[in-house]
């Protein structure tokens, strides 16, 4: 057993209303530049939906991710080592352009710069590619909120499958449809398909976390990892011809923080934390032939954080204290491994993602509602979960490689915690049959919906910092104030102006933003009042107020 | 002259190139890339880059062949005169030709191509005429000693010779000297093509991936603790977005 540890996330699907705004600040974090501009380490999709880039999820076309020989034995589904490098020149299953979408920009100076006449000047969008007027056809969520579903529902390669297997249709009327939204970001895998198809091998694992990145320095631009990411979560910077990927935001996940996506998310459905996996495991499971039995698998690869075999096991690994105390109190291993809500998105593509979702409950309980009934009665939805099939067999496709049981069984206790706690809430007996019925305890029920609907920020985010030998260069605190002779924005390092390491922007305000996410109240007056803003300030002297009163936070 | 051009510029281009990957690989690696423009188009790339690139391992082994191995060598193995001539001919225009076809179909889909245009740099295009001019000399030679028959000039007997002597520092000048004149531009453009090399993109070319073949599958590597403080020195690739015309409004 080697024990290693991997940073997670779990989406509570429920919570998620599609308001992009993860994708927003993810967008301005990390890919507001030349070269990027299609490029969303962070997308939300609605479903059903053709998803981005246009449906990456039908293998048959992109051939992302692993499958098993003849023989059994794991190799990628674009084939192997010696195929791929013949097919380098020139990468056979590339998405181009036209399968994202051609970014624009507005020619907005002329809004201003127009001469005087009759006609109201317009700003007219721009390719970002070739500079010349262009016309929008598509953009990265261009079907949001089913818009052009009537017509383009069908495109959806999960729609497509449920459809060949059941005889009813997926109705995309009005009344009879169902939507959810689907936050993505890299899968961080335990299997990566995208580092296997890497030639340089500049894709790389971290072996601290489980966060997986693209080496700049190494990477060749072959494009290998776009046609072997299944999730098409790998992009080519066009204009420094390298790929780039989700970071996991490992500079925040470093000093302690939650990424910018789980940050910003207004509905703070996201969840971090650590997994304990055995890395040694993870070939054999990824291999189990029955894709029906990945989920299983991937399940039995990750390690109980509590038992003390494996701490043991964790420790001679080299892995720290206070990362096993954080991995015992991680949110996300309560989600996946302990209440079993959260499960992997596609597991039979063999990649062993770690990314998980808790999929939503809503598309059934808005059906049920729509027809007139109470939907939050137990009985109606335990029945409206085993009746309502195509729901139920579209998450099946998205999270357990078709396998309906195991998705009744999550929407059962999301069920029944809906109606469970609706007595508690009431002030009514919390009925003990109901929790019981999907073989959970009261306690452990009432510990589940605390995790999911109160959601505290310390409870939705345990991220231990980067290992204790170096934590004090990792403060961001640490870094600007140890200078003697105290540095401002871009202020005096050791040669002069401007020189030394970047001074990250949240600098002033670092610990009463701090105080305002994880405090109950909102923060007080007096932590913000008179504290002078860097960007603000000339340069001249030290004004009260530019640096916080000693002791003030502590 | 003589001794100019094939005693001494040789070891001045062996020294740019050398000295100039190094440079390169130093400090540029982030710029170290194939600049593939697939994701603009891909129907004639898919076409044009596997025949040049096919094409010009072909010319590059031929190119072995026919320097490296001293021609007492093939003898010994019974390969006669006529059988090494005939193959060196057949296969070095269906090489030279297909790497040709190959550039002609890239270079015109680089041309008409709007976003690919548009990546072009000048480097790029200086690159591209000393690489056509090479290859189309190269394909000169080869199709002069076709129409020569077995009056062609033996280059196995000059050319070589020459090359050979170079690693021993000892260079035959008076050999390459011997060589008809289409030798000589052929290789003066060659000299000039891989002065350049070092300093375009077809560095890509000396990071070609074999290793994938060796590497395990899974990649596991430690956190570079060298950068510290959770952050990274910025580094090229950081412009902000906009179009051409923006740029240029906002000058």
């Amino acid at each position: 057993m080697r024990v290693m540890a991997q940073m997670g996330m779990v989406m509570n699907l429920d919570k998620c209303i599609g308001c992009q705004t993860c994708s927003v600040t993810c967008k301005q974090a990390w890919t507001n530049r030349a070269g990027t501009e299609y490029v969303w380490f962070n997308n939300v999709e609605t479903r059903p939906g053709q998803g981005y880039p246009r449906r990456y999820e039908d293998q048959e076309q992109w051939k992302g991710g692993w499958e098993l020989t003849q023989r059994g034995r794991l190799q990628l589904k674009a084939g192997g080592r010696l195929k791929k490098l013949f097919g380098i020149f020139a990468s056979p299953v590339q998405p181009e352009l036209s399968d994202y979408y051609e970014p624009w920009t507005y020619d907005y100076s002329t809004l201003i710069e127009a001469p005087l006449g009759d006609d109201f000047p317009v700003a007219r969008p721009k390719s970002l590619i070739t500079g010349e007027d262009t016309k929008i056809t598509w953009s990265a969520n261009w079907d949001d909120n089913l818009a052009g579903t009537s017509q383009m529902g069908h495109l959806d390669p999960i729609v497509e499958k449920v459809r060949r297997e059941s005889e009813e249709k997926i109705k995309f009327e009005f009344e009879q449809t169902f939507m959810f939204y689907l936050p993505r970001i890299c899968e961080h895998c335990l299997n990566p398909s995208c580092m296997a198809s890497c030639p340089s091998g500049a894709i790389y694992k971290r072996e601290e976390d489980g966060i997986v990145l693209v080496d700049q320095d190494r990477c060749r631009g072959w494009r290998q990892c776009i046609t072997g990411c299944p999730y098409k979560k790998i992009y080519f910077n066009h204009k420094s011809g390298k790929a780039e990927k989700c970071t996991f935001c490992y500079p925040r996940i470093e000093v302690g923080l939650p990424t910018v996506c789980a940050e910003t998310c207004v509905g703070r459905l996201r969840y971090l934390g650590l997994f304990l996996y055995d890395a040694d495991a993870v070939t054999e499971a990824a291999s189990t032939p029955d894709p029906k039995d990945l989920y299983q698998a991937q399940m039995d690869v990750i390690l109980d954080p509590s038992d003390p075999a494996v701490v043991n096991a964790a420790r001679e690994q080299g892995i720290a204290e206070d990362w096993i105390e954080a991995a015992q109190r991680s949110p996300v291993h309560a989600l996946a491994k302990k209440y079993r809500v959260a499960l992997p998105l596609h597991p039979e593509y063999r990649t062993m993602p770690m990314v998980w979702y808790v999929p939503p409950l809503s598309p059934i309980v808005d059906l049920l509602r729509e027809q007139g009934h109470d939907a939050e009665a137990p009985e109606n939805l335990f029945g409206a979960i085993d009746s309502l099939r195509i729901p139920v067999e579209y998450l099946a496709e998205l999270f357990t490689a078709g396998d309906t049981t195991i998705i009744s069984e999550v929407l059962s206790k999301l069920a029944a915690m809906r109606s469970y706690m609706r007595d508690v809430s009431l002030g009514r007996e919390g009925d003990a049959s109901i929790p019981e019925a999907v073989g959970m305890s009261e306690e452990e029920m009432y510990e589940m919906y605390r995790l999911m609907a109160i959601a505290k920020y310390d409870e939705r985010y345990v991220i231990p910092k980067a290992h204790a030998e170096d934590a004090h260069n990792l403060e961001e605190m640490g870094c600007s104030l140890d200078f003697d002779e105290g540095p401002g924005m871009g202020g005096s390092g050791p040669f002069g102006e401007a020189s030394g390491g970047p001074v990250p922007v949240a600098v002033e305000t670092f610990r009463a933003l701090k105080n305002r996410q994880e405090g109950d109240t909102a923060a007080s007056d007096e932590q913000l009042h008179g504290r002078v803003n860097l960007l603000n300030w000339d340069g001249n002297g030290t004004p009260s107020g530019m640096f916080p009163k000693r002791g003030a936070d502590e | 002259m003589n001794f100019l051009l094939w005693g001494v510029l040789p070891y001045v281009v062996v020294a740019v190139l050398v000295g100039g990957t190094m440079w390169r690989y130093r400090y540029d690696k982030f710029g170290w890339t194939t600049r593939s423009s697939q994701l603009y188009e891909s129907r004639l790339l898919r076409i044009g880059s596997p025949l040049f690139h096919f094409g010009i391992l072909m010319v590059l082994f031929g190119h072995i062949g026919g320097l490296v191995i001293p021609k007492s060598w093939t003898e010994a193995l019974g390969i006669s005169e006529g059988l090494y001539h005939f193959n060196a001919l057949f296969f070095g225009t269906l090489a030279g030709i297909a790497t040709l076809g190959g550039l002609a179909l890239l270079i015109y889909r680089r041309r008409t191509t709007g976003p690919v245009f548009m990546a072009t740099t000048t480097n790029d295009k200086a690159m591209y005429a000393v690489l056509v001019s090479a290859i189309v000399l190269g394909l000169w030679t080869t199709l002069v000693a076709v129409g020569a028959g077995h009056e062609a000039h033996d280059y196995r007997e000059t050319v070589s010779p020459w090359f050979r002597s170079l690693v021993t520092l000892q260079p035959d000048v008076d050999a390459m000297a011997a060589a008809p004149i289409q030798f000589h531009i052929h290789v003066l453009v060659a000299f000039l093509l891989f002065s350049m090399w070092p300093f375009t993109r077809l560095v890509h070319a000396f990071t070609a991936p074999l290793h994938y073949l060796f590497r395990p599958y899974i990649v596991y590597r430690s956190r570079d603790a060298a950068l510290g403080a959770g952050a990274r020195a910025p580094k090229r690739g950081w412009e902000p977005i906009g179009t051409r015309d923006n740029a240029r409004r906002r000058k």
